[in-house]
């Protein structure tokens, strides 16, 4: 039976029934970070507390990368196997803009504006046989 | 007292197997002192810069052992510019009359390799492929593109200036036109962006030589001022690279900081400049980038690249010598390279790349990671 690991510890919360991205909201400024940071960058302040970022928001800008990176590059694709992938910043109302992978690749399904939804998927598979789940941001609906 | 710049050397940008980055630094000083009129033991100080050729106070090693305090400067894209205001500080101060900034590169083939934890970023950022400076500079033109209307005919128009500015420029890495349609049918590298439309790593190396003001003409009949020169890191709330998130307000840039800054200490405006070397990593940063130096509103790029305004013969020429698509990016020496480039400009030695109308005020500007930028303003 395969483990299921998260890429990065508090990162978003898992194991959980309904998993979300992780963020710190200032308390002397209300700005909220992701990933977690103990330091505010707005204010420079050190009281943060931990808040679940919303699962649903829009897509503010995008792109696609069409070759495969170099290190620190860890997937289990090869220069042959590689797929291009999305990469776009996803607006999470009340929250942050967070940068993270599509699950669309195809240049012509994506728009500025649209409405993407946060979703916590394997991303590659260790050694040991442990599944690597990372966050991404599949379109709610294809557009027009 | 006003700090003038009266030497400059250059050791042609691109691919040179037979020479060390070091060298190449050592073959633009050796110009530099030449052009000034001066020899190695007459500078006071030295300031310098390489980010994988070694350290720059090496080239005591390859000018000579003169006891001269050389100061080593790493600040990225910014080296050659935080360089020079170290420079334009200790001659400004009085501590010395004359002295020499440098910087040299050479780095491998392909896109810059970047590792998360010097940059305090998590590793799971790079494994999962978010670690490009590449993809950033797509998002944000992509972005722009659907803010102002900028179309893709535009994006590939900055590239076919670029190539027929370096066709002209013998110091050029590119030196081949290239036309519109070959730029867009290239191969797609991060959507919008195309092959064509980045610049590469490359090798080169820029020296200048800086005195006191009122001493300037002993060395040389042309002298051309520092009249600006300003470095910005970014502010809460700035789109940058290597964001893994991005505040919901956003604030201006370091570009646009620095560049207000450097604009007041030289007491001119955008409008008062003759000619512009902009940070072109991408065609999409010299678009961005015309506005954020305040040389036009957002989405005006539309039509000045369309009706040629940026060319050498232009209302606004930007990146005269090629820029970074033509020249490809030693870091080291990049910035320093503008400098280069304005000073011929100034003194009316650009050759074919010379914009016509004897220009006085030159304009340069570079833009790197974790958001950075650095801004020098020249009056003849
Ligand atoms: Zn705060």
């Amino acid at each position: 039976m395969s483990n299921q690991i998260p890429i990065a510890e508090g990162l978003f919360s898992w194991p959980a029934a309904k998993p979300a991205l992780l963020a710190s909201r200032c308390k002397r400024c209300g700005i909220a970070a992701f990933p977690v940071a103990s330091t505010c960058m707005a204010c420079s302040g050190q009281d943060v507390e931990i808040e679940k970022l919303p699962s649903r928001g829009t897509l503010w800008t995008w792109t696609i990368q069409q070759f495969m990176p170099k290190t620190p590059y860890k997937s289990n694709e090869t220069p042959e196997s590689f797929i291009p992938y999305g990469v776009g910043y996803l607006e999470l109302p009340g929250g942050v803009r967070v940068e993270g992978r599509l699950t669309e690749n195809d240049p012509h399904k994506l728009q500025i504006g649209m409405e993407m939804d946060v979703v916590f998927e394997p991303y590659r598979t260790e050694d040991n046989g442990d599944e690597v789940i990372n966050f991404f941001f599949r379109p709610v609906r294809s557009p027009q | 007292m006003d700090v003038a710049i009266v030497g400059i050397g250059i050791h042609p940008f691109g691919r040179t197997p037979a020479r060390s980055g070091l060298q190449q630094g050592a073959h633009a000083a050796r110009l530099a002192l030449q052009d000034a009129g001066v020899e190695w033991g007459d500078m006071q100080f030295a300031f310098g810069g390489s980010a994988s050729a070694g350290s720059a106070d090496a080239l005591v090693n390859e000018l000579g052992l003169t006891g001269i305090p050389f100061i080593n400067v790493a600040n990225g894209c910014a080296t050659g510019g935080s360089s020079l205001i170290a420079a334009y500080n200790a001659i400004k101060s009085g501590q010395y009359d004359v002295g020499m900034v440098a910087g040299f590169d050479k780095h491998d083939r392909g896109a810059f390799n970047a590792d998360p934890k010097e940059l305090g970023i998590g590793d799971w950022y790079g494994e999962v492929g978010l670690m490009m400076t590449t993809q950033f500079f797509a998002m944000k033109i992509q972005k722009y593109m659907h803010d102002y209307a900028i179309s893709h005919n535009t994006l590939a128009k900055v590239s076919e200036k670029a190539f027929i500015n370096g066709s002209k420029n013998p110091n050029a890495w590119r030196t081949k036109p290239i036309s519109v349609d070959e730029i867009i049918d290239s191969t797609m590298v991060s959507n919008p962006l195309t092959k064509f439309m980045f610049c590469s790593p490359a090798e080169g190396g820029v020296a200048l030589i800086l005195c006191r003001a009122d001493h300037a003409k002993r060395y040389t009949d042309a002298p051309v001022y520092l009249k600006g020169a300003t470095m910005k890191s970014r502010r809460f709330g700035s789109f940058e690279v290597f964001a893994p998130s991005q505040a919901l307000q956003q604030v201006d840039g370091p570009t646009v900081d620095a560049s207000n800054a450097a604009f007041e200490m030289a007491g001119v405006g955008p409008r008062d400049i003759d000619v512009m070397q902009l940070q072109d990593t991408e065609v999409g940063a010299e678009i961005m980038h015309m506005a954020e130096n305040g040389f036009c509103e957002d989405g005006e790029q539309e039509a000045l690249i369309q009706q040629g305004a940026t060319h050498i013969g232009g209302s606004m020429p930007v990146n005269t010598d090629g820029g970074c698509l033509a020249n490809g990016e030693p870091i080291g020496a990049s910035g320093l390279r503008q400098v280069y480039e304005n000073v011929l400009q100034l003194r009316g030695q650009a050759g074919d790349h010379q914009v016509p109308g004897d220009p006085t005020l030159a304009y340069t500007h570079v833009y790197g990671a974790p958001g950075i930028s650095a801004i020098t303003i020249l009056q003849r």
